[in-house]
């Protein structure tokens, strides 16, 4: 028996999700007395690898097969290692790659299937997780009826729990056959902190007022190391792009802290920012909606309210 | 080229939910129902490729009892050519790929797409599931469809950016935010000439299901907003630091 985890990573490095995932999993490892392994292909050093042993894997499994752009062969190719280890849970991390081949996993393993759950599991055996219903209206708890589980991880649910092991790397080889689908073209953006592995998300509203004002915004995510995002009006306009664009239609982020600028907290916003540990409004209206579900809140202008927070920050920075 | 759009009937969006005494199921007296917001943008993107030229027929179909019977007359009055209703309970997700692949078997589809979820149990999970089913390809977070003779052009999100894609045919896509930017709302014309297209209805056996509701709660409720001065963001930083612990 064990527990397999996908590690995923990106321009050969892990993120902190997959850290994350590899802590959940050295933990479960432990309630079914067995252990995790990891799996991860494609290009990336020893040592990135033996990484994830600080989280508590031993084995690493490593094919150097490039299978992640075919969501069917990246599924395959999971799913013969799991079943080579008699993996009775496979997590995933809940990115765009691990929710699109998770389901196909699901069906390969005859398992059950759980898409993006909040932390540890309620119950192991039999497995029972909690996860968002209603676009975070509802939280449930579902019962994962099948012998073998399949899981993605809402980032930041479950934390980082160090538990340094001594991890090796064993080879696979590398059988992939030909793929269906071929990427012809790939745009990244480099250098900037990504929504989805964000701590910290910096997110403006129709109260920016326009696309000329988000600098003082920017300026923010910058002093914390964090991501910017915006509401569906503010992509819309063109103002940002449209991968910022959290909610109900967008994005579903879950960080520990949300900075809501000029957002009114329409339902269909929320939607995406429900999973926050801590919110920070900043609006002009008291009786904007956002309040509600704000920790923190400034009534305020934007104009003169946000260089003000820009500066406290930045002395809290420096230690001042 | 054939389109086909596996159609989820929900809640309306801004619907408030409840749940059962027993907190087991939902309560679903009066609620109003509507195309699942991504299959909608998917539905769209297939009329539109449709008027353009570049499709033949766009069938619909969903999994589920006689009620969503309106659902899908709203997506033939939208510009769908023909509906197919999997009489089959859509018990989970599992249940429902099934139900959609026993469908779609007996059809000639070039794409068939599905949304990135769907809005009532955020599932996540048909589209991929369906694709394994069907030992079809599959292309998740599609942000743009574009056809040109039999060339098929694919743009999907990834991690920080985006990738332009090709797959072999037949293909699942699993399309999110992007596909197409307004819904198509039906036209008066529209909804007249649904009434004459057609809405066949197949029969299935129950399938196999995987995961099963064990209760439903509320999120927990806030306590209330700390309000800060805007004089004094200093006190801000100050609880996000010791108090909050986040910054
Ligand atoms: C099917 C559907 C799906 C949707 N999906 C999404 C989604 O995914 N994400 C999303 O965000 N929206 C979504 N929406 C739209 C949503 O209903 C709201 O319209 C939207 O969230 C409002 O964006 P906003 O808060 O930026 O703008 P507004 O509602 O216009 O709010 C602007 C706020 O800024 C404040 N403000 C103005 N000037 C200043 C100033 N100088 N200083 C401080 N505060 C100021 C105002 O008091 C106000 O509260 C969806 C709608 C529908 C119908
Ligand atoms: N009952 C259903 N009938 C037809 N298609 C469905 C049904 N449920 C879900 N789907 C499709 O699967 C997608 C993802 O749903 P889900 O996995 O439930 O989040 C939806 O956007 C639909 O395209």
């Amino acid at each position: 028996m064990s527990v397999l985890i996908y590690a995923e990573h990106r321009d050969q490095k892990f993120n902190k999700a997959v850290y994350e995932l590899v802590s959940l999993g050295y933990r479960l490892a432990n309630e079914l007395n067995t252990q995790a392994i990891a799996f991860t292909s494609g290009d990336i050093a020893d040592d990135e690898l033996k990484s994830l042993g600080r989280f508590g894997c031993k084995t690493i499994l490593h094919t150097s097969a490039n299978v992640y752009d075919d969501e069917k062969q990246l599924a395959e190719t999971i799913s013969a290692a799991a079943l080579e280890n008699n993996a009775k849970v496979v997590l995933m991390p809940h990115s765009f790659r691990g929710r699109a081949v998770a389901p196909r996993i699901a069906v390969r393993l005859k398992a059950s299937l759980a898409q993006s759950i909040n932390g540890y599991p309620a119950s192991v055996q039999p497995m029972v997780v909690n996860k968002r219903a209603f676009s975070g209206k509802a939280l449930v708890k579902e019962n994962l009826d099948g012998d073998i589980s399949v899981i993605t991880l809402t980032p930041n649910t479950f934390g980082l729990h160090e538990n340094a092991v001594g991890a090796v790397v064993q080879a696979l080889p590398d059988n992939a056959g030909a793929p269906a689908t071929r990427v012809l073209q790939q745009e990244v953006q480099k250098g900037k902190i990504l929504l989805s592995e964000a701590d910290i998300v910096v997110s403006g509203g129709r109260g920016m007022r326009s696309a000329d004002n988000w600098q003082p915004l920017e300026e923010l995510a910058d002093i914390l190391g964090a991501a910017t995002a915006c509401s569906r009006p503010v992509s819309d306009e063109g103002w940002r792009p449209h991968h910022e664009h959290v909610g109900q239609t967008g994005k579903v982020v879950s960080p520990s802290l949300y900075f809501a600028l000029g957002i009114s907290g329409a339902i269909q916003h929320l939607a995406g920012i429900s999973g926050s540990k801590v919110i920070v409004a900043v609006n002009k209206d008291p009786e904007a909606p956002i309040f509600t579900v704000a920790d923190y809140g400034i009534v305020g202008d934007l104009q003169s309210v946000l260089p003000r927070l820009n500066e406290a920050f930045r002395k809290h920075k420096s230690g001042n | 080229m054939n389109i086909l759009v596996c159609i989820s009937n929900v809640p309306d969006t801004t619907t408030r939910i409840k749940f059962t005494a027993d907190n087991s199921a939902v309560d679903y007296t009066g609620v109003q129902w509507i195309i699942n917001p991504w299959d909608e943008l998917a539905l769209t993107r297939a009329i539109e490729l449709k008027e353009a030229g570049k499709v033949d027929k766009i069938t619909v179909v969903s999994v589920g009892n006689a009620a969503i019977e309106a659902t899908l007359r709203k997506a033939l009055a939208a510009g769908a050519d023909e509906a197919i209703r999997v009489d089959a309970r859509a018990a989970d997700s599992y249940a429902t790929a099934s139900h959609l692949a026993t469908a779609i078997k007996q059809l000639d589809a070039d794409l068939i797409l599905c949304g990135i979820e769907s809005s009532d149990y955020n599932g996540s999970s048909v589209g991929g599931m369906l694709a394994e089913i069907l030992d079809m390809p599959s292309v998740s977070s599609v942000s743009s469809l574009e056809i040109e003779g039999e060339s098929v052009k694919i743009a999907r999100e990834i991690e920080g950016g985006r990738q332009q894609v090709e797959t072999s045919l037949p293909a699942v896509l699993v399309v999110q935010k992007g596909i197409a930017i307004n819904p198509r709302i039906p036209s008066m014309r529209g909804i007249m000439t649904a009434r004459t297209k057609p809405l066949k209805v197949v029969a299935d056996a129950p399938a196999d299901t995987r995961t099963s509701i064990s209760t439903y709660e509320f999120p927990p409720q806030k306590s209330s907003c700390k309000m800060i001065d805007a004089e004094n963001p200093e006190q801000l930083v100050d609880l996000l630091h010791n108090e909050a612990r986040v910054v």
